[in-house]
């Protein structure tokens, strides 16, 4: 990337907000029902109808508002922005324009567990969602299917403050998280619950005016959207350097091609003759209100992650995927519960467990694996009842069944022989059968030793204890 | 026997009394209908007759079997053509909705058929209730029954002739600028506007949302009442409704209004008023001070703002409410559309008439940006100066008293081609409309053979005190459910 132009972008990310009904009907706001069939005359927009507010959708607004330090507005009200479209009934959205629920928060960007960019938040917006149109591939006719119309969406538009396709990107993963851990919003962005559209400009390195602007819409993933900006990057560097204009626009982004495409100019950029919405009245946002929403907000994940480096001395990195879910960094805490060794912790689940996890397609929390199990396996393999080796196959076994890996050891006999009578005679037996490598030992090849251990392991199918084992025989030959 | 002559309360006395049935009360407004509804044209939709006396029957049966009913419990009435019926056609007089039938009733419906009442037809009106006169009417033009070369004015003007032709004994119209009390004056009725927000506007098909309400048109101050107690109250579907508690509006029938002030704003009486009409007006006022009140002039000076205010507000929400008849889901498509920017074109080019087409630019250009502040905005500047004024007066005064209409009813055709004349049509109701406040329109006199209305103004949700005040005036005045003969003036 070049020195010599800075790049300017911002983003403004739509979330569908998990209320239980839709945002001014009581149709269920669920996905992926037959089209039309979630539907009413409230949502269809019929003549007559009129919109009733879901203060849920508020509540979970405001939720995110304050995870994302955001100032509440006092006042704040509905709007319609009228415009025509098949897939918007009443041919206006109703959304708000000069007085949104909040403004003026920030989202710290996190890369690899440091916080490397704090990016300011213009504003977060209620409104409600509009249809989805399915073309016959004849050409012929379109089909609009209605059951999407009403669900409720809050837009979350940056500042301008991002300075590269990859801080988009990540800006995005930040985002998301809050959103989950918030519990807003479930993020599915192949569902269409999450979406995104991007701001970008360039200007030289120095300079204070702002590039002309460009709009990208239909990046359908986190990957998408810092490709698009890159490929947007690239074209608008290629203009400047060449001496020609960048023109504000807005330009589509085909992921196959890898290219964006002009959708409109500037000239044809709608007019939305926004007005208050006349059927409903302001939002009712008091202080009493924001205070008990303050009161429900988690531990975000910024937060926890410092605290896990602070109080457990994990890495950055390990405190950043362990908090990259919700899910896992409960599993992780509740799991310190029963066993102390934070770092222990931090490796089984970030390793076997993770692996495990992602096996099952499950998610982790859910399944029958539960920190419980995870506690009292590596209490087992602390007290030396079962070797590392044995312990992953318990692990295995808990996984599938369920049972507690205590269980799981007596019922398949995996206890760790640390009988040190036992163990001597099968020592013995070992010594008598493996001359050979006595003699290496004794004449100095130490290395010897470590096939007597082997061989031990193998007689007691693995149950001995190595570290036993190896005092026994060291006792046997140096002795 | 003619029993369509009775008032809504006579009639549903005589059903209590078993003195009637209200087969043979529908039966009643059935043959009227068949006798004067071709010259006056009110009903868009009647309803076949057959059902209509079928709904009346089962109303009999259920009180010949000693079910407690209440009571306007089989009294026929009409709505106006914008309230939805589910399953029968609601058009708003516009070719756009014309084969429309809503999958839903209206909340007003809903009341009206938990009370039992019998549902006769849908009455005309201005085109989206966008009109003084129901010369707006994609169909036809209703007549006044007083006099048939007349308009019935708009935009409940279906609604108003089928009450004074005596087509049924109660109809229900909307109101955003005075279309329930200007027909009502020129008809010789009786026409509340309601409170803002205390009957629900679910399923009424919205003009300007934050102006309409809906509202009876009746035979007298009693029927008003009547059919108030039924319609009014809170429904959480419309979040503009005020949750409060339920009056019993006919409880102040009769009560005394020794004592009550009124004021009478210059401000209505000067410019544009018939000389005959503000006499005439003028008496029915002076005969108040019999009653022990008190008069007195007052002065409203944000009157004269009002008119531009309201056509900006109006038809800036009249655009957007209207902008969802693009022939994608349901009523009138325009065939032979190559693309979607031309079948919303044509769909709506086609839909709509003159007078809404007018309206809609005209909105649309007050709320384009660069222009907003300059007109929206100001005209909510404007509102809020216009419902201070209320306040002040009402802070000393029960009621506001004005003609409703500057003139009687005019000659259809006479204005239709200059729409700023018709538009003064309004000049008295509109500001109720803006501040929000309950106003009504009573019968108080002739002027030339044709009904002149008297307007009364009250405090938010004061409609108790107006019916308590309007039944004292309306026994003084003498004016109560008269009927005109109905003659054939037309086409001779």
């Amino acid at each position: 990337m070049s020195h010599e132009y800075e790049i300017i972008i911002g983003l403004e990310v739509h979330a569908e907000l998990q209320t239980k009904s839709k945002i001014f009907c009581s149709c269920p706001n669920s996905f992926g029902q037959k089209p039309n069939t979630n539907v009413c005359p409230v949502c269809l927009g019929l003549p007559g109808s009129l919109p009733v507010f879901n203060e849920s959708a508020l509540d979970l607004a405001l939720k995110a508002a304050l995870a994302l330090n955001c100032e509440i507005s006092t006042f704040s009200r509905f709007d319609r922005k009228n415009y025509f479209y098949p897939d918007l009934p009443k041919a206006y959205q109703i959304s708000q324009y000069d007085f949104p629920v909040a403004r003026n928060g920030y989202l710290d960007v996190v890369k690899e567990g440091e916080t490397i960019r704090r990016i300011r938040i213009d504003r977060l917006h209620l409104e409600e969602d509009a249809g989805k149109l399915q073309h016959d591939p004849s050409g012929s006719s379109s089909y609009v299917d209605f059951n999407r119309c009403g669900v409720p969406l809050m837009e979350i538009v940056s500042a301008p403050d991002l300075r590269s396709p990859e801080e988009a990107r990540l800006y995005l993963e930040s985002l998301k998280r809050i959103l989950l851990y918030t519990g807003t919003s479930d993020c599915k962005m192949e569902e269409g619950s999450l979406r995104c559209d991007a701001n970008i400009s360039l200007r030289p390195v120095g300079s204070k005016e702002f590039g002309a602007k460009v709009e990208i819409k239909n990046m359908n993933s986190f990957k998408a959207v810092q490709k698009g900006l890159e490929y947007e990057v690239y074209r608008q560097e290629k203009l400047l350097r060449e001496g020609e204009r960048v023109y504000q626009e807005t330009r589509r982004w085909f992921e196959e091609q890898g290219i964006t495409l002009e959708m409109r100019g500037k000239e044809e950029e709608k007019d939305y003759r926004y007005f208050p919405e006349p059927d409903l009245p302001p939002l009712n946002i008091t202080a009493e209100r924001v205070r008990k929403i303050r009161e429900l907000l988690p531990e975000l994940p910024v937060q926890r992650a410092s605290r896990y480096i602070e109080e457990y001395q994990l890495t950055p990195y390990q405190a950043e995927v362990i908090t990259s879910s919700q899910g896992l960094a409960d599993f992780f805490e509740e799991t310190l519960k029963g066993y102390r060794d934070a770092q222990k912790v931090s490796n089984w689940l970030l390793g076997d467990v993770l692996k495990l996890v992602n096996e099952q397609g499950g998610e982790i929390g859910v399944l029958s694996f539960q920190p419980v199990h995870l506690a009292e396996l590596l209490s087992l393999l602390d007290e030396g009842v079962i070797s590392g080796r044995t312990a992953k196959e318990v692990l295995e076994e808990t996984f599938q069944t369920g049972k507690a890996p205590r269980e799981v050891v007596q019922a398949k006999g995996l206890v760790q022989i640390s009988d040190e009578k036992s163990l001597l005679n099968v020592i013995d037996k070992v010594l008598a059968e493996n001359k050979g490598a006595v003699e290496d030992y004794t004449s100095g090849n130490k290395k010897a030793l470590a096939f007597l251990v082997g061989s031990t392991m193998k007689h007691t199918k693995g149950q001995a204890n190595p570290q036993l084992v190896q005092q026994l025989l060291r006792q046997r030959l140096d002795g | 026997m003619d029993y369509y002559k009775m008032s809504a309360a006579e009639a549903a006395g005589a059903l209590q009394n078993k003195e009637v049935t209200s087969q043979e009360l529908t039966a009643s407004v059935l043959r009227r209908i068949g006798e004067v509804e071709e010259e006056i044209q009110g009903f868009i939709t009647l309803l076949d007759e057959n059902e209509t006396l079928l709904e009346a029957e089962k109303i009999d049966k259920a009180r010949a079997s000693g079910e407690s009913l209440s009571l306007l419990a089989g009294v026929p009435m009409a709505l106006k053509d914008n309230l939805c019926t589910r399953g029968i056609p609601t058009t708003c007089a516009s070719k756009i909705l014309r084969k429309y039938r809503p999958p839903y009733d209206a909340h007003v419906v809903e009341k009206l058929k938990e009370t039992g009442t019998v549902l006769v037809g849908k009455a005309n009106l201005d085109e989206f209730a966008m009109g003084s006169s129901t010369e707006n009417s994609a169909y036809y033009t209703t007549r006044n029954p007083w006099d048939t070369t007349r308009v019935p004015g708009g935009s409940s003007g279906g609604s108003a002739a089928l009450v004074a032709a005596g087509e049924v004994f109660f109809a229900l119209g909307s109101d955003t600028g005075g279309s329930v009390r200007q027909p009502a004056s020129l008809c010789g009725v009786v026409g509340l506007k309601p409170t803002y927000g205390l009957v629900s506007r679910y399923g009424l098909i919205a003009f300007a949302s934050s102006l309409d309400q809906i509202g009876p048109l009746t035979r007298d101050i009693r029927d008003c009442a009547l059919v108030m107690d039924v319609i009014a109250g809170h429904d959480p579907r419309d979040s503009t409704s005020v949750p409060r508690e339920k009056e019993n509006y006919t409880d102040y029938l009769g009560r005394d209004v020794k004592g009550l002030k009124v004021a009478l704003p210059r401000d209505y009486f000067e410019e544009g008023i018939n000389a005959e009409v503000k006499k005439v007006v003028m008496e029915a006022v002076r005969k108040c001070s019999g009653l022990g009140m008190e008069i007195e002039e007052v002065s409203m000076p944000y009157t004269s703002c009002a008119l531009p205010a309201y056509y900006l507000v109006a038809t800036a929400e009249a655009s957007s409410n209207l902008a969802r008849y693009d022939g994608v889901q349901y009523g009138y498509r325009a065939a032979e559309a190559k693309n979607l920017l031309s079948l919303y074109k044509k769909t709506r080019n086609e839909g709509f008439g003159p007078e809404v087409k007018r309206r809609i630019m005209l909105g649309t250009y007050s709320l384009s940006s660069g222009y907003y502040d300059a007109y929206y905005l100001q005209s909510l500047k404007a509102r809020t100066l216009i419902r201070e004024d209320f306040q002040k007066v009402f802070e000393n005064y029960d009621f506001i008293v004005t003609p409703t209409s500057p003139t009687v009813a005019f000659k259809a055709g006479e204005k239709t081609d200059d729409p700023l004349t018709m538009y003064l049509s309004d000049i008295c109701t509109i500001t109720a409309n803006l501040a929000g406040v309950p106003a009504i329109s009573i019968p108080c006199g002739f002027v030339d053979g044709m009904p002149v209305g008297l307007q009364v103004l009250g405090r938010p949700f004061d409609e108790g005190r107006i019916f308590q005040f309007c039944y004292a005036l309306e026994s003084l005045l003498g004016v109560r459910n008269q009927l005109p003969e109905v003659n054939v003036k037309r086409g001779g």
